[in-house]
């Protein structure tokens, strides 16, 4: 195995390592967090660290074939659908009449003056 | 070592996904709100996603990819199904009953 292989490996080891670590971030925040927003906030450290990290590493093991080809499509869909779904349960969050903390709902209407 | 570096790399990032499912599936049981709910449960998805690719390169059959895919697809047009029940309660035909209510 040559140099350049085993730094290769090494880089997609520590994204693969550090994508487990977001996931477990960001599960940790929708568990722990106060209230529903900042959950959201929370639950998307998931949805763009862990897995962006976690499908480059994996597409980094596997080399150029068709399992590289398939690990592109599904971060080309969850990249889509992700913030699609978190969007469309804010807003139906909102729209049912749950609404932001005081604190947050006093420093937009004093950014609004 | 080298050698079998990969298997326990795979093998952290697997303990890791599990530890944060189980975590969402506690904020699945005791969120106070529907939307918490439904929020886990596309969090939950999404790290299914991510446990059955992680899971086909451990075990060495990453053919595990596509089964990861289409759970992708099923988990985001679940979690619209979800919410627009919730919102119209009824899911085919939430227009011609609104436009009845009028």
């Amino acid at each position: 195995m040559s140099t350049l292989h085993l730094i290769f490996d090494i880089i997609a080891w520590l994204f693969i390592v550090f994508g487990g670590i977001f996931a477990i971030i960001g599960a940790l925040g929708s568990l722990r967090f106060p209230d529903f927003w900042s959950r959201l906030h929370a639950a998307s450290v998931t949805d763009s660290g862990g897995v962006v990290l976690l499908l480059i590493g994996m597409g980094m093991h596997s080399g150029w074939n068709l399992v590289t080809f398939k690990l592109f499509l599904i971060g080309a869909f969850l990249f889509i659908t992700g913030p699609t779904s978190t969007h469309a349960v804010a807003n139906a969050a909102l729209v049912s009449g749950l609404k932001p903390p005081r604190q947050l709902r006093a420093d937009l209407e004093r950014d609004d003056d | 070592m080298l050698e079998s570096m990969p298997h326990y790399v795979f093998l952290f990032a697997l303990i890791c996904l599990f530890i944060a499912m189980v975590l969402v599936l506690i904020r699945l049981y005791n969120g106070p709100t529907l939307y918490d709910r439904v929020l886990s449960t596309n969090s939950f998805g999404t790290h299914t996603v991510l446990f059955i690719g992680i899971l086909g390169f451990l075990s060495g059959r990453p053919d595990f990819l596509d089964i990861a895919l289409l759970y992708a697809l099923i988990n985001f047009v679940g979690t619209i199904a979800i919410l627009k029940f919730f919102r119209y309660r009824a899911i085919g035909d939430a227009l011609e009953q609104r436009e009845a209510e009028k």
